[in-house]
Parts: structure tokens; sequence; C-alpha cells
């Protein structure tokens, strides 16, 4: 198994956010995460990236035979977790070949592996650049500055697809992008899918999953995960509303 | 010592110091010196009541007797190669403990029509630009410590470059200072003037390689005459416990181009002036600086730019990255005068703290009396970008790869308008070293 996330409860600013997940998730596997606005969905994605703000009160979190509770941000990184940013951060003077030429090379000072020379990364760079349909030219222009929504999105998934994570979280990024760029990202991810890694998408709108098929699709709800199933969960939410799910959690309560 | 014995201590050593200019007390510049000390010992020394030493105390630099005559000190020729940058073609001249040596510089391959020496060989041969202009810019009469300068005036860099002439290679000053046992004071005192037409590029390195305590109190006047090109990088890394004043006045002429930067690590205490005044129309000034300090250093920049002619423009941005308890000071003045009609000044100052003890005090200040103008000012101070942090470790990055990186991005602002690649290399690695060991 790749992740489990046993009985995790989260608090930020002293309000409890996560009341007790549990998820398992193996290597081949795409899980969806769904859920309406406040469930839970974004603070679970930065928990399992190792976000300082949020403070993990109770449960555990193993991934590939490591406590990741443990691990620093960067750690988590190098030991191939990856977290595509809802809301990317930009980063001026910084550029995207020197965020990318840094990250790996210190994921492989990590690893033990020698440096990549300058040749090889750019031909990495390139290479990677193609599955989402980025231009040369983002390359050496600062981190996620000035770019369009549907870029900034675009530009994790490049970053996801140069560090080659095991588990891959994409934190919402679909929202704000029009079909066109949801069909660029969403291929993109697909092509970089393989039976070594695992990928949980986050989201709120079901649109993506017709692109992305799940294997898995959790509802989350309150802070909990209240309904699990397959991709046809997805359709049954779009056509049901998330207001079938709350209504249902009323009628177990009562 | 208290302020008043501080300004006792230098009237007193006068004669000792007079005794030491081997016969040259009677020559005509000597009027000069004399002049200036009357002038000095009228003059307050500066403290916190005034406004402009508001966040400036000079009571830890009173509390020493600086010998007024710096010790002579053997420097081997290896260690001049520490201070000097990796692939820059250069000219250089080089001080110790303020007295020029020419062993040690290498001013040879300048073209024959171009006179870098040192002030003291100006003075020797009363050379008709000095007597034209030493003292003309940076005046006596309200600043303490450019009086006391000019009444030890001894030695410094004495640059003329002739209508028309360019200077290819820059002309790398480099003040070593090394105090041994005693501390004491050094008087640089610099003319660099560039006549109609002509280009120079200017590094003034004030450098030690220990960490003694001495002063270092320097002038320097630059004269850029009509269209003249003038580029000075001032690189500040003195020892980590000496004090720094220093005051840099520019004369710019009619369609002259300046650009300057102020590098600084160095030094407990540092205070600069810096004034560019246009008194021509279609000038162009660039005044930028990026201060560096940690534990107790203390900085200070005070900086004037003076458009008192039409159609010039003005740019001028430092920055400062303090870490532990440093504090800095900046106090930028833009003076936009009834004349100046279509000016454009920019002016920012950025600071980040790297600690909760670190201070900064900005003040940018804007004096617009023409109404056809266009200036900006701003001053930001904050902590590094915990979110950017955040973002680069999530791609696998080190805190203190992601704090360097964060660092030279801030930074990099400042860097890249430095023309010499050599020193934007130099900078990227004192951050690189600073910040990411």
């Amino acid at each position: 198994m790749l992740l489990e996330i046993k009985n995790l409860h989260a608090k930020i600013n002293g309000t409890e956010i996560l009341k007790g997940i549990d998820l398992k998730v193996n290597t081949g596997e795409v899980h969806a995460i769904m859920g309406p606005n406040g469930s839970g969905k974004s603070t679970l994605a930065s928990v399992l990236a190792g976000r300082e703000d949020y403070e993990v009160t109770e449960g555990e979190i193993w991934y590939n035979g490591k406590n990741l509770l443990e691990l620093s941000p960067e750690d988590r990184a190098r030991e191939g977790v990856f977290l595509a940013f809802q809301y990317p951060v930009e980063i001026p003077g910084v550029s995207n070949t020197n965020l990318l030429k840094t990250a790996v090379n210190e994921i492989r000072k990590y690893r033990g592996e020698e440096e990549l020379d300058a040749m090889e990364f750019l031909e990495l760079l390139k290479e990677k650049s193609k599955l989402v349909e980025l231009d040369q030219k983002f390359l050496s222009r600062s981190v996620n500055e000035g770019f369009s929504g549907g870029e900034k999105k675009r530009n994790e998934i490049f970053q996801m697809a140069v560090l080659n994570p095991k588990l891959a979280i994409l934190d919402e990024t679909d929202s704000g992008l029009d079909i066109d760029a949801l069909r660029i990202v969403a291929n993109g991810v697909n092509k970089l899918r393989s039976k070594d890694n695992a990928i949980i998408v986050v989201t709120h709108y079901q649109r993506l999953l017709n692109y992305i098929i799940p294997d898995f699709v959790h509802v989350l709800y309150q802070g909990k995960i209240v309904k699990s199933g397959g991709k046809e969960l997805a359709l049954e939410l779009e056509e049901k509303g998330y207001d079938w799910i709350k209504n249902g959690k009323s009628e177990v309560a009562v | 010592m208290t302020e008043t014995e501080f300004k006792r201590w230098f009237i007193n050593n006068f004669q000792n110091f007079e005794k030491n200019l081997n016969g040259e007390k009677t020559s005509f510049f000597h009027q000069i010196r004399k002049d200036a000390l009357s002038k000095f010992s009228l003059l307050n020394v500066p403290t916190t009541k005034d406004e402009e030493w508001k966040y400036t105390s000079i009571s830890p630099l009173v509390k020493h007797n600086f010998n007024v005559l710096p010790p002579k000190v053997e420097i081997a020729p290896e260690l001049v190669g520490k201070f000097l940058f990796d692939q820059l073609e250069h000219h250089l001249m080089v001080f110790v403990n303020g007295e020029f040596r020419k062993d040690l510089s290498k001013l040879d391959e300048l073209p024959q029509t171009v006179e870098v020496t040192s002030l003291s060989n100006a003075i020797k041969n009363n050379h008709p630009a000095l007597l034209n202009h030493f003292g003309k810019y940076a005046e006596d009469s309200n600043n303490l410590f450019t009086a006391l300068n000019s009444a030890y005036t001894k030695d410094g860099a004495f640059i003329f470059i002739p209508k028309g002439k360019v200077v290819e290679d820059p002309i790398h000053i480099i003040f070593i200072n090394r105090a041994q046992d005693e501390s004491f004071v050094t008087q640089p005192r610099n003319l660099f003037i560039a006549e109609d037409n002509s280009q120079l590029t200017i590094i003034e390195h004030y450098a030690s390689d220990d960490d003694g305590i001495y002063f270092s109190n320097s002038v320097t006047e630059i004269y850029l005459g009509e269209n003249a090109f003038v580029d000075h990088i001032k690189l500040q890394e003195e020892s980590k416990k000496a004090f720094h004043i220093a005051r840099m006045e520019v004369d710019q002429e009619r369609s002259s181009n300046f650009s300057s930067h102020l590098i600084s690590t160095g030094a407990v205490f540092s205070r600069n002036e810096f004034t560019t005044r246009f008194n021509g129309e279609g000038g162009e000034s660039m005044l930028n600086g990026l201060f560096m300090i940690d534990g107790e250093q203390f900085f200070d920049a005070h900086t004037m730019i003076d458009h008192a002619k039409p159609n010039c423009n003005s740019h001028e941005h430092y920055k400062g990255i303090l870490e532990d308890k440093a504090r800095g000071v900046f106090n930028g003045k833009v003076m936009v005068r009834p004349d100046a009609q279509k000016t454009n000044a920019f002016q920012e100052n950025n600071t980040i703290l790297l600690s909760d003890d670190a201070v900064m005090n900005s003040k940018p200040q804007l004096e617009i009396f023409a109404d056809d103008v266009k200036c900006s000012h701003g001053a930001t101070v904050g902590k590094l970008n915990e979110e950017a942090k955040f973002y680069l470790k999530s791609r696998g990055i080190g805190e203190e790869a992601a704090t360097a990186m964060l660092i030279h991005a801030f930074a990099s602002d400042v860097i890249t308008t430095i023309k010499i690649e050599a020193l934007r290399d130099y900078l990227e690695k004192i951050i690189t070293q600073k910040f990411n060991q």
C-alpha cells in the first residue's frame, strides 16, 4: 500500500476541520475526493503536503512504509509526494527553470543520485513541457508571475511531470479552467498516470472526472468521508448535487 | 569620550598629522586643510536630536581614541588577490591604511591621456583639475565629517578623464584596512572627474582581512561633464568592528549619465550620504543599493537626488536584508525644484527582516515644487514570503536553499542593474554563502 490514512484529525487556528479520515491508496490507482465547499478537501491536501498552519491532533498517515507526519515538507517531496496547489504562488525573481533545477537536484541528492548536468536537465524540461503544451519561453519566466489561471495550473502539472512523483495530490486543479485548458491539464495527468504511481484528485466538480477517470470516488463532508464508491458515484453527485449527501447525512444522524 | 572630547581629540592631534606631511605644510593646499579644521571646530557633533541623525547614534563611535596616523603595515600581494573579482579585466589602485601603494597597484594599461593617480600626487603637482573641483561638491560648511576629512586630507584616488576619452575596463580601487593592535582613523579623499563625452567605470571597494577596530571616514566627489557616462559601484566590506562614514557628492552636467550601486555588508556602524545634482537638462541618474547586515550591525543610507533642471530621470532602489539584531535606516530625499519640469523620478526602498529583533527605519521623502512631473516613491518592510517558501519546500527544496532562493530573488532587481557581470556573480556568491552554506 502506498498511502494509508487512519482516523486523521486536524485543526487550524483552533478549529477542527478534519474529524477522522480513513483512506487507503495503492499504486496504480486514481482516487477522487469530492465534497462541497468547506468540507475539508483542501485541508486534507495541505496536511498531506506538510503545511505547518495545520495541526494534526489525532491519527496517522503512513506513506510507502514511512510515517509521513514525521517528515518535513521537503522530505515528503523528496520521497515522492507532490501537491499541485489550488492557488499556485507567484515568486518574482525565481525562474521556472531555476526552481525545477534546484528541486530536481535536491531530490536526486537526497536519493544518493548524481546531479543532472545542464544538457540532460534541459532535455528533460523540453520533453515534459510538451505534455502540457507549455511554451518554452515560460521556462525563463518567474514562477507563476503574471500567468493566467490556466497557465498556472498547467505549470503545476508540468512540475509534476518533471519531478515524477509516486503520489500526486491535485488540489482543485480544475477550478477556474475553461474547457480547453481543462483538457490540456487532464491529458497531461493521464499521460503521467502509471501502475507505479497514484493520484488523488481533489475537486468540487464532476467535470474533471470526465477526463481523468478515477478508480475510486470519496465524498468528504464535514471533515469525514461519508461515502465511497466507483466512478459512477461522481455522476450520481453531479445529478443529485451535494444536498443529497447533506440530507443523507442528516438522515443517518436521525 | 564625550562628544566635545571627540572633537577636541581631532583638533589637538592636527599638529601630529601636520608633522607627517613632509614639509607640505607650507603648500597652497595646506591652507584648505586648515580652513576645514576651523570649520570642523565650529560644527556640532550630530546627535539623535538632529533630524538627519534621528535614528543614527554615533555614541559608539565617539567612545574611541582613533590614532590620526594609521600604522604602516606590510601587505603581501597575494592578499590583494583575495579582494579581486574572478574574470574581470581591470585597472587597479590599492591603498593600505589610507596610503596609496603603487607597488600593489596596476595602472600600466590605461590610455595615455587619462590620469589615474593618488590624490597625494595630484596635491604635490598642484593639478589644475584638483584646484578646480576639490571641495566644490562636498562642502565642509554643514558637515562635520566632511570637514574632518578635508582637514586630514592626505591621500585617496584621483581620476581625470579628459574630454571624449573612454576607459573601458573598470578601475578597481581597494582600500584595505588593517588595525592590528591600535585603532586608527583613515580618511580617504577621492576625486573623479569625467569631462564632456568621456566614460568611466569605478569600483570603490573598502575591505579588511581581519576584524580590527578602525574608523574609515571617506569623501568622494564625482564630476560628470556634458554627456559623460560614469558607472560607480561601491562595495563596503569593512571589518565587522569598523566604523564607516562616507559621503559621495555627484555633480551632473547636461545629458550626463550616472549609475551607482552601493553594496554594503561590512562594518559595525556605517553611514552613507549620497547626493547627486542635475545641473543641466537631460541627465540620467541611478542610485541603487543592497545592504545585508546581521549581528549588531547598523547601516544608514541618506540619499538626496536634486532635480534642479528639467527633463532629467532618476531611479533609486535600495534593498535591505536584516538578520539578528541588525538595524537599518534609509532616508531618501528627492527634490524637484520649480524649474525642473518633466522630471521623472522613481524611488523605492524594500527591506526584509529575517528576525523579530531586526529593525528598519525607512523614510522616503519627495519635495516637489514643479507641476509637470512624474514621481513615485514607496517603502516596504516585511518578512520573507512564507507561502513562497512552502511552495519551494513542497518541491523538495530544503529550508536553507529555499531561503537563499527567495533572498536571491528579492535582491535580483538591484543585482541585475549592475553592468559588470563579475560583480553580479560575486554578489550571487555572497548571498549563497550567507544563506545556504
